[in-house]
């Protein structure tokens, strides 16, 4: 076996080592990678949204460890290209037949007095974002120095982190490098709008310290601004000391030089990535970066691949603001023409800047609106498929399809995947968006091309069956519309007219939910009570030995003492047993189905209601303290989770929704890993969404800041009827807000922007809701026909289950295995 | 609905055991009630849409907790089925067998419906 070691474990090492295991099938090559970075190689590109609910967990690559050997933690530090040895910090020394560098990139720090103190920081690394948090904590102002497109995304993350926030910027507009004048001018308005200020044309002179010996100021020209946090993103130097140290002679620019293959004038040498110069340029984008790494993986096999270049289309990753640059936007080829239309009113902007004879497209930037950008960049250098300014203007954009593109057309640029590679994976089967990113590696970088997936898809005429069953061809989606259109409210009727046969326990709990939703009474009222599975019957949850438990609601998890001793005197006299909950409950389990009215007439009786730990309903609001008792609260928690709480206690939904509100950043209520998070700032409310436990845990996403109470709940009305309308059967949150086209932007465009102008009516659904709350126990306790469910045996209603029994384990009961009493059956288990 | 819509079963015994089980009032369609019979076993007893009538043994063979009249009734392919609440297996009402496992087969129980009463078998076919 050959001996392979990459140096440096970021994002191109990560696609040569996968691309080179995946295709080495003979076993030609076994690979080292040395990376200085505590973990394995994560992606770089999503790095911001770790602020924006992403964990490190989100962030990781696929684990290579099984197919190479991952070194983390430690540095090379030297290289022997006569012996073909590499040193590392650790004092080792490892040779090989062939070398990769993949260094990478250091962030430019520019020598202005004072960047070295406390609370400045670079922005590339998870340890450089752990780093600025920890100073953000005891900060009211940041500064970004450099105003392009990480410095923006660098500035929402302070704004995230709550501090007030300014760029800086030496050009005389943001984004310098991607964007004109005309779009900047627009791009300065968000921003704006963003609570971003900008200093553009401006140059820092010097970082100033406080008291403390942190950073405390920054000296502009002529002014002085406060910020205790200070952010470099002036630009980029590739790593290229250690092969300059190794006598290989660095690109015009620095950077490694490479030729086509992407190797060193040394034959055992390459570089790829952010460290490499080819032709005089250093990249500093994924999508060059992986096409090196594929040229060398192939190169290393014996191919014929080369690198001759590579797109610079950029998207900006910023909350609410949509910008894109793609080919070549500053119209720099020869003869170029600007088509360009400008509506400042309605914040767009968008160029195509085209040939001379106004057919072939070389590039352009969308601003505000950035949804055509996936149809447009594979376009470029190509003939347009009709008049330039149809293709931008408002109503235009779906003109470009991916039908009109050639099968050569690069449709993820990331990834270096043509239409004819994703249509060929289409033929092979791959029948939703997962499989095909699994079969092309598309879309699985920065996404913006996930659109034109789903558009092939259906070009292609692969529809995924979204039936519930065998009884509806409908998805859950579908027969919420038309029970809401037809105002269905019996399930035979719904299914005689749009379904066939008699249901099952897939359809039936589905429809009883959207009955439920849609506010059709007490859910055991005539027909409805058929539909329901055995925890929405019993108005408990089954547990394993066929008794239920007990949740009376706790709003926010604040309770009297008087209420307390009541549930205690209630377990006691049943010989429940107790336990309290994550969600701020205390269980009672081990009831007989016979048990349950007197256990609840005597909680109804004490002021309780259902807590609806059984349906897939909303079941807490957690809430830490607050303003009301800790020294750290900026805002009232626990009144807020009380209120929301109450609100929507009862909504019925695809699934269970958990919510929690903490009362500052500490996040004491673990608000982000609920559907609904809620998180006091000092200016009002963060809303977070999409957060799951379970077994893909998610952390909620960012969906509006610094909201005031009645904007806060008019945003969660709108959120929670928008899911309740339109999510799959059983879809949590956070598989519904993946699935969602246009993911985290399209759900803001709805909710706080009213794209779809249905706000009023989710609002008035949610109104509907509120106002027709009732008990669901109590509901029960009065109507003696319901209650005369509630026996265990038809012919001895209150004749204990003999096959229930308990065993006591620390002073509590707990089920005894089930025991099968009686009669032989005819047949069993064999 | 007076005529037994299962027919008796050839009596094992001289005379067969009927267990009244409870008014036919009490029987919604498709949702099911247990039943206690003599010597401690226990039956589910359901009637579906069309208003027959099933019973079978109360107790989940995948799990030995004795809720299957607590299950949700339904057809697959128009053969009328039991979903058991514990983890989801099915059943054929007819038969008792199993969907999920071919190897298991539910106890099934005559019923008769006569005066307004619906009648369980003491013993299984
Ligand atoms: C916040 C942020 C957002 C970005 N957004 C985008 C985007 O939207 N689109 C886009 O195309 N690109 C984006 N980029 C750029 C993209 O991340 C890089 O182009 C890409 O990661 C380059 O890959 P690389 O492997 O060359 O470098 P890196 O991913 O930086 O990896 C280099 C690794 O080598 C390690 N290393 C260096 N020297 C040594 C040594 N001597 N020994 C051991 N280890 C060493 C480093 O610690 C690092 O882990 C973004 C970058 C950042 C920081
Ligand atoms: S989240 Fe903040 S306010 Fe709430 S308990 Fe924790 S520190 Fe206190
Ligand atoms: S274009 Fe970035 S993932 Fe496809």
């Amino acid at each position: 076996m050959a001996r392979l070691i990459v140096i440096g474990n970021g994002m191109a090492a990560h696609r040569l080592v996968d691309a080179l295991t995946r295709a080495d099938t003979a076993g030609t090559w076994q690979a080292t990678v040395i990376g200085e970075e505590p973990r394995p190689a994560y992606d770089r590109v999503a790095l911001s949204s770790y602020f924006d609910g992403a964990a490190e967990t989100d962030l990781a690559l696929p684990d290579l460890s099984g197919r190479a050997h991952i070194r983390t933690g430690e540095r090379a530090t030297a290289i022997d290209r006569a012996a073909k040895t590499v040193t590392t910090s650790t004092g080792a020394v490892l040779g090989y037949d062939t070398l990769v560098l993949a260094t990478g990139s250091t962030p430019f720090i520019p020598p202005v007095p004072g960047a070295d103190l406390p609370g400045c920081h670079p922005y590339r690394t998870i340890d450089d974002l752990d780093a600025i948090t920890a100073s953000a904590r005891t900060a009211t102002t940041g500064a970004v120095i450099g105003g392009g497109l990480l410095g923006l995304e660098a500035a929402n993350a302070l704004r995230l982190l709550g501090l007030d926030t300014h760029v800086v910027e030496l050009a005389p507009h943001l984004m310098p490098a991607q964007i004109d004048q005309g779009a900047a001018a627009l791009l300065a308005r968000m921003v704006a709008d963003l609570g971003v200020t900008a200093h553009t044309g401006t140059a820092t002179t010097a970082v100033r310290p406080g008291a403390d010996g942190r950073a405390a100021a920054l000296d502009l020209d002529g002014t002085t601004l406060p910020a205790q946090v200070v952010v470099f993103s002036a630009g980029i130097r590739p790593r290229d000391d250690l092969a300059r140290a190794a006598g290989l002679e660095p690109g015009p620019r620095g950077g490694i030089a490479v030729d086509d293959t992407c190797r060193t004038p040394d034959p055992a040498v390459y570089a790829i990535g952010e460290c490499a110069s080819h032709r005089g340029t250093v990249y500093g984008l994924l999508a060059p970066a992986n096409a090196m790494a594929d040229t060398v993986a192939d190169r290393l096999l014996g191919g014929t691949a080369t690198f001759t270049g590579a797109d610079t289309s950029t998207k900006l990753k910023l909350l609410g603001v949509d910008v894109a640059s793609f080919g070549d936007a500053h119209g720099r080829t020869e003869g170029a023409l600007d088509v360009v239309v400008n509506d400042a009113a309605s914040r767009r902007y968008a160029k195509l800047v085209v040939s001379d004879d106004a057919t072939t497209l070389l590039g352009g930037v969308l601003v505000g609106d950035a949804s055509g950008y996936a149809a447009l960049r594979p376009l470029v250098g190509r003939k347009l498929p009709g008049d330039p300014l149809a293709l931008i203007s408002p109503a235009g954009t779906d003109t470009a399809g991916p039908a009109a593109l050639p099968d050569d057309a690069q449709i993820c640029s990331c990834n270096a995947v043509t239409k004819g590679e994703l249509c060929a994976a289409i033929a092979g089967g791959a029948a939703d968006v997962p499989a095909l990113k699994a079969a092309t590696c598309a879309g699985t970088s920065c996404g913006s091309c996930v659109p034109m997936l789903k558009t092939l898809l259906r070009d292609a005429g692969v529809e995924q069956s979204t039936a519930l069953c065998e009884h509806f061809a409908h998805s859950r989606a579908e027969l919420m519309e038309i029970v809401r259109a037809t105002g269905t409210t019996a399930f035979s009727e719904l299914i005689a007219r749009h379904g066939t046969g008699r249901g099952c326990d897939v359809c039936k709990p589905a429809v009883a939910s959207i009955l439920a939703s849609l506010g059709n009474g007490h859910i055991l009222t005539g027909e409805q009570a058929a539909l329901q599975d055995t925890n929405d019957h019993f108005l408990a949850n089954l547990q394993r030995n066929g008794t239920y438990s007990v949740v009376p609601r706790i709003p926010g998890g604040e309770i009297t003492p008087e209420r307390l001793i009541t549930i205690g005197e209630v377990a006691r006299d049943f010989g429940l047993y107790t336990k309290i909950t994550g969600g701020q409950r205390i269980d009672l389990l081990g009831a007989r189905v016979e048990q349950l009215p007197a256990i609840w007439a005597r909680l109804v009786d004490a002021g309780f209601e259902s807590g609806h730990a059984y349906g897939k309903a909303l079941r807490t609001v957690k809430s830490c303290v607050g303003t009301t008792w800790c020294r750290y609260g900026v805002q009232d928690s626990v009144t807020m989770a009380i209120d929301l709480e109450l609100r929507y206690r009862g909504l019925r939904a695809p699934h269970k929704i958990k919510a929690a509100v903490s009362g500052c950043a500490r996040e004491c209520a673990e608000a982000r890993s609920k559907d609904v998070g809620v998180i006091a700032t000092d200016k009002g409310w963060n809303l977070y969404v999409g957060g799951n436990g379970g077994f893909t845990p998610r952390h909620a996403r960012l969906l509006a800041a610094d909201l005031d109470d009645a904007t806060l709940i008019r945003y969660i009305d709108r959120f929670l009827m928008f899911y309740i309308r339109t999510a799959d059967r059983l879809q949590r949150t956070a598989a519904w807000l993946e699935s969602l086209d246009g993911g985290l932007d399209h759900l803001r465009a709805v909710v706080v922007d009213d794209a779809l102008g249905i706000a009023a009516d989710l609002e008035a659904d949610m109104a509907a809701h509120v106002a027709g709350y009732r008990d669901e126990w109590r509901g029960v306790l009065e109507d003696p026909d319901k209650l005369a469910r509630f026996v265990s045996f038809s012919n001895a209603p209150q004749a204990p289950d003999p096959t229930i029994s308990f065993t006591t384990v620390r002073d509590q009961p707990v089920p005894t295995a089930p025991v099968h009493l009686g009669m032989p059956a005819a047949a069993s288990r064999t | 609905m007076t005529a037994p819509t299962t027919a008796p079963a050839p009596s094992r015994t001289a005379a067969p055991a009927w267990v009244p089980a409870c008014p036919s009032h009490r029987l919604q369609p498709e949702r099911g009630v247990a039943v206690l019979l003599p010597g401690g076993a226990q039956a589910a007893l359901f009637r579906t849409h069309d208003g027959a009538l099933y019973a079978l043994d109360n107790t989940d063979p995948f799990t030995g907790a004795a809720v299957l009249s607590r299950g949700i009734v339904g057809d697959r392919a128009g053969e009328p089925t039991l979903a058991s609440p514990m983890l989801k297996h099915r059943f054929a009402l007819r038969t008792g067998a199993s969907l999920d496992d071919p190897e298991v087969r539910l106890a099934t129980y005559p019923v008769r419906e006569h005066d307004g009463r619906v009648y369980v078998a003491a013993r299984p076919h």
